[in-house]
This record gives structure tokens, C-alpha cells and sequence, in this order.
């Protein structure tokens, strides 16, 4: 890289300011994700959850090609054990499980997905600027995280749901962003606050860059392994929030998602009437969603923290 | 006692600031809260005395007053435990209700977090020692698995295989129907055995929390140079383990306690629901189905007062355990 030298137009002609004429190399998105894949793909504990995470995707995406029934259809007889037709038996209503189970991915992946990318962006959003603004800003923001801490998920989750007079997937993503963002909050915060002492920071603020170009350019690209580490725990939070609001009815009840599965079955007392693969495979299926975004968070660690590395 | 001082500080402005933001959830929601708990109260057939329409309206605002005048006769009513009434539980003030059901939720949550505490942390010792071999791979893949059970999933599976078909534990409640409750061997034994299968649930799933932590921190006292001249010295293994690695490595765990805790109490709001076990968990299952919003908000602030209490206990007993934060 050559550096050029120019004299500030009204500044002292002995003082000269250091300008580099090309931008330094900076790798496009494609290949900056292809690159963390391979990494995280040579960690054996992330290596099962990338697959399991493939798995459950292509079912969601490919439901219809998997299912082979409608998951809403209300054709069969009901309270059936599983059969040759029905691979999980059939719900209350006379619906075939397995399609359901099937269909059901979709919804909980969406919402997993897109609560965990909320939380994170409000964890990112607040932790930078905590980090950032030390003094009262930081003060009001670290006590805000703190608080949002140490006050119970679930039953906060579950107020706010109650209170919501619409049943939607919506409102399960809205809330649950609303709800975790506090661990990622933290952890960003404490880091941010160590890079801003950094020559590399402070040669940006001299240069004249306004604080949000300073926060989000140049101090944001060095934590991305923390910031993927925040979504797949809030992903993973997500996950579990919604298939326990679900499970409480707080849910949408016309949508087929593991949750509301989980909750019909419920309803329909299906454990005591001895249909126990209705309530053990959609709990599995979260379980499994559930672990993949854990078992990918383990190669995540270990790309920021290598004493975490396996040998 | 500076570190004292500053914890009790912050204990209160907590404090403050989720009674408050109780105060201020209903009032941002859309819709009325208090003209549905009102339709809600007449709807079970009781009579909607001027008293309790005023106790809803204090609890979850009213459209008459100003704000700060409710705010002023809602930290009243607060202090004085003065929560309304409930439409679930018709024959008594929402306070009676809650101060039946608070000792079964302590209990469960209390011993069930000791439980995992230290099971946890002793996998977690054993695994970080162990790092990188089969038997880590063992604990941590386990706890991951078992982290990422629904609690609620776990204690469904438990009930049917242990209490329906083995019939080893009773299937719901917290004490066989037809006792009282009272300090005699037989009732407590009769609760033990019906609190085992949800303290167990509650365990398994909160167990992944204090293994992680544990492991982590052991990894990286391991690599600390007074381990190296113990190893240098020729001491056992097992007493470099616990006596000078674990040690060390247990008090950023501790410090961890406050938000294992919410796991927990998270936890069991739906494990009690699912075995009908009569704490507040079970008491805010009800509460939701009936769409109770007095009984709600009541337990809502009882749950997160009551763990703001137990967090700061424990800030108060890490002085003991370090001595660094007496002198800081």
C-alpha cells in the first residue's frame, strides 16, 4: 500500500498529514462469510450443528416435497397412534402429525431466526454506544442492561404477551427481541470499551470521522465473532421462548408451528390418552434446533477465544 | 464496607426501577387493560364493587387521574401488598393467594438451583480437567442437549414415563389430596415425593449453565503459572484439581448465580403448570388462561422482587468468599 503526503491547506507547511491513496484490501461480503464457514466448519462441535441447522432448513424450505399431507387438513380419524398413513399418529382434530412436525419447522425456524437478528441488533446498538460514551451515557445504558438482566425472562415475556391483544407470530418476535438482547448488550459493551483506547480508534477520531461512522465502521468489524456469538444465543433463547409462550396459548392458534403443536397436545390431555410421539417429536424438534445453534455458538467461542480451541 | 454500601445502592435503585416498570407495562399496551379486566370480573358472575373497579384502576391505570397521582396511590397500594382482587381466585384478596404459594416456589427453586449448582460445577471441574478426551466431549455434548430441552418438554416426558406408566411418583399437585399442610414427617414426605419429578426436571435443564461456566473458568486457571509449579512440585492431580485450579475457577461461577436464577424461575413457571404443583408458577398459568391481569401483574412483581432479593444475598455473600472486593 503507498502512502501519499498532503499539506493541510490552512494548516502549519511543516505538519503533514498521512493519506493513504488506495483503500486498504477489504474483503466482500461472499467471501468474508465463505471464509468464517470454513473456519467454523474445521471445529468438530460446530461441524454437527452447521449440519443439523442444513437439516431442519431444507425440511422447512422443502415441506411440502416432505410432508405428505396438508398440515391443516382434518381427513383422518383422530386420537390415532402411529400408522403406515400416519407416520406420528394423528392430533384431536383428526390431523396427521408428521406434517405437521414438518410444516411446524418453518414457523419456528422464522421465528427463531428473526428474534435472534433483533435481539442482536439491539444489543449491538446499546453495547456500542455503552462502550463507547463512557460517563453518564454509559452509566444509564449499563444500568438499563443490568436491570433487563436480572428481571425473569420467561414471566416478562409472558406479561408482555398477555397484555397484547393480537395473537401473531409478530408479536412472539417482537417480544422476545425485546426481551434478550441484555447477555449480547454486555459482553459487546465491556469489548467496545477496550478497543476504544485503541491508536487505530483514536487515529479515526482525529481524522474527523462522526461518531456513528467511528462506532459502526470501525469499531464493529473487530468484534464479529462476538457479535454471531450474541445471535446464536439469542436465536437459541428464541427458540425456547416461543415454544414456551406457545405451549401457554399465547401463541397464534391457527398457525402450525412446534409450539402450538405442543400446545393442542396439551389440550387434548395426549399423554394421558398414551399418544406420546404427538408431544415427544415436536419437543425433539426444538431440542435439536435448539442444539445446533449451541453446538455452532461452541465454534464460534473458540474463533475468538483460542484458549477454547480443540487441539 | 465500601463494596457494601454500593451494592445495597444499587439493590434500591433496582428495585425501584422494576416496581416502576411494572407500573408502566399496562399503561404502553394497546387496548384497555382495565376495561378487560373489568368485563372479565362481571363475566364470571361476581359483583363489581367501587372498591375493586379502583384497585384495577390503580393497578393498571385509570383513565380519571393523572399519571403521577396513580403512580403516587399505586406505590401505596404496593407497599401495603394491596394487589386488587382476582378473578381466578374469587374468595380471596390476590395477596392471600400468592403468600400460599410462595414457600412451594422458594423450596422447588431453592433446592433445585443448590442441586444444580453443584453437580454442575463438579461436571464442569471434571470436564475442564479432562479437556479435550472422550469424557469432556461426554459432559459438555450432554449438558448441551440437556440445555436445550423445554423445561416444560422434559417434565411432560418425565410425568408420562415415571408417573403414568411406572407409577414410581404421583402424577400432579404438591401434596396428596385430603391433607393439610403442616410440618409433620408424613406431609413433608408425601411433598418430597411429589416435588421430586419437577425439581428433577428443573435440575436437568439448568444444569448446562454452571458446566459451561466452570469448564471455561478451569481452562483458563489451568494455564496459570501457580498450577504449572504445583504440577512442578509434584503434587497429586486430584489435589491440583480441586484445591487449586477449582477453587480459583468457582468465583466468576458464583458471580453467575443471579442469571442461572432467572433460568430457573423461568423454568418453573411452566414445569409447575405442567404438574399442576402449587407455587406462583402454577399461579401464573392459571392467571394467563383466565386472562387474570390483577393476579398477573401481582406475581410478576412478586417473582422479580423476590429475585432481586436472592441476587443481592448472594452479592452480600461473595464478600465472604473474596476478599479483594472488601478492600476495592
Amino acid at each position: 500500500m503507498s502512502l501519499s503526503t498532503t499539506t493541510p491547506p490552512h494548516g502549519d507547511p511543516g505538519t503533514t498529514v498521512v493519506v493513504p491513496d488506495t483503500p486498504a484490501h477489504v474483503p466482500g461480503p461472499a467471501r468474508f462469510l465463505g471464509r468464517a464457514l470454513r473456519t467454523l466448519w474445521s471445529n468438530g462441535k460446530a461441524r454437527i450443528g452447521l449440519t443439523i441447522l442444513a437439516l431442519i432448513i431444507l425440511m422447512a424450505v422443502l415441506a411440502p416435497v416432505f410432508a405428505p399431507h396438508s398440515p391443516t387438513a382434518t381427513n383422518f380419524t383422530p386420537y390415532q397412534g402411529p400408522s403406515a398413513a400416519n407416520w406420528f399418529g394423528t392430533t384431536g382434530n383428526g390431523q396427521d402429525v408428521f406434517s405437521q412436525v414438518v410444516y411446524g419447522a418453518r414457523v419456528s425456524l422464522l421465528v427463531g431466526l428473526l428474534a435472534g437478528a433483533g435481539a442482536t441488533l439491539v444489543a449491538v446498538t446499546i453495547g456500542l454506544i455503552a462502550g463507547y460514551r463512557p460517563g453518564a451515557v454509559d452509566e444509564v445504558l449499563s444500568f438499563a442492561t443490568n436491570l433487563a438482566l436480572v428481571i425473569p425472562g420467561l414471566p416478562l415475556m409472558i406479561i408482555l404477551a398477555a397484555y397484547v391483544p393480537s395473537r401473531s407470530v409478530w408479536t412472539i418476535v417482537l417480544v422476545v427481541a425485546f426481551t434478550s438482547w441484555a447477555t449480547g448488550a454486555r459482553v459487546i459493551r465491556s469489548q467496545a470499551s477496550t478497543l476504544r483506547t485503541r491508536d487505530f480508534v483514536s487515529s479515526a477520531v482525529f481524522s474527523g470521522e462522526g461518531l456513528g461512522r467511528v462506532v459502526f465502521r470501525e469499531i464493529l468489524p473487530n468484534m464479529t465473532s462476538l457479535v454471531a456469538a450474541s445471535f446464536f444465543a439469542a436465536a437459541t433463547a428464541a427458540v425456547m421462548a416461543e415454544a414456551s409462550l406457545e405451549f401457554l396459548g399465547l401463541g397464534d392458534p391457527n398457525t402450525v408451528s412446534w409450539g402450538t403443536i405442543l400446545y393442542y397436545a396439551q389440550q387434548q390431555n395426549a399423554l394421558l390418552t398414551g399418544q406420546w410421539v404427538l408431544v415427544f417429536a415436536p419437543g425433539l424438534a426444538i431440542a435439536l434446533l435448539a442444539v445446533s445453534f449451541t453446538l455452532v455458538n461452541f465454534g464460534v467461542d473458540a474463533l475468538s477465544n483460542p484458549r477454547l480451541r480443540e487441539k | 464496607m465500601n463494596y457494601v454500601l454500593r451494592k445495597t445502592a444499587l439493590f434500591g435503585v433496582t428495585l425501584w426501577a422494576a416496581v416502576t416498570l411494572n407500573f408502566v407495562l399496562p399503561r404502553l399496551m394497546p387496548g384497555s387493560p382495565v376495561d378487560a379486566a373489568l368485563a372479565k370480573l362481571a363475566q364470571g358472575g361476581q359483583q363489581v364493587t367501587n372498591a375493586q373497579r379502583r384497585a384495577i384502576e390503580v393497578q393498571l391505570g385509570s383513565p380519571h387521574d393523572g399519571l403521577l397521582s396513580q403512580y403516587v396511590q399505586y406505590l401505596g397500594n404496593m407497599a401495603r401488598l394491596h394487589f386488587g382482587s382476582s378473578y381466578s381466585f374469587p374468595n380471596q384478596t390476590v395477596a392471600k393467594t400468592i403468600e400460599g404459594a410462595l414457600p412451594w416456589t422458594l423450596v422447588l427453586v431453592g433446592t433445585t438451583t443448590v442441586i444444580a449448582f453443584v453437580v454442575g460445577t463438579l461436571l464442569g471441574v471434571y470436564a475442564g480437567w479432562r479437556r479435550g478426551t472422550r469424557s469432556d466431549a461426554t459432559v459438555t455434548v450432554g449438558a448441551t442437549f440437556f440445555a436445550a430441552f423445554p423445561p416444560f418438554w422434559l417434565g411432560l416426558l418425565l410425568l408420562f414415563v415415571l408417573a403414568f406408566k411406572l407409577n414410581a411418583f404421583p402424577i400432579k399437585g404438591g401434596y396428596s389430596p385430603g391433607l393439610t399442610p403442616n410440618l409433620s414427617v408424613g406431609f413433608l414426605s408425601n411433598a418430597v415425593a411429589h416435588s421430586f419429578l419437577p425439581a428433577l426436571t428443573l435440575a436437568i435443564t439448568s444444569l448446562s449453565g454452571w458446566v459451561f461456566g466452570m469448564r471455561n473458568n478451569m481452562i483458563n486457571t489451568l494455564g496459570e503459572d501457580y498450577v504449572t509449579f504445583a504440577e512442578a512440585n509434584g503434587l497429586r492431580t486430584r489435589t491440583i484439581a480441586l484445591l487449586y485450579a477449582a477453587r480459583n475457577a468457582l468465583l466468576p461461577n458464583v458471580t453467575a448465580f443471579g442469571l442461572s436464577l432467572g433460568a430457573v424461575v423461568g423454568g418453573s413457571v411452566l414445569v409447575e403448570g405442567v404438574f399442576s404443583y402449587p407455587g406462583l408458577g402454577n399461579l401464573l398459568y392459571i392467571a394467563v388462561s383466565n386472562h387474570d391481569f390483577p393476579l398477573m401483574q401481582a406475581l410478576f412483581l412478586v417473582i422479580t422482587v423476590s429475585m432481586l432479593v436472592a441476587i443481592f444475598v448472594v452479592d452480600l455473600l461473595y464478600v465472604r468468599l473474596d476478599p479483594r472486593v472488601r478492600r476495592a
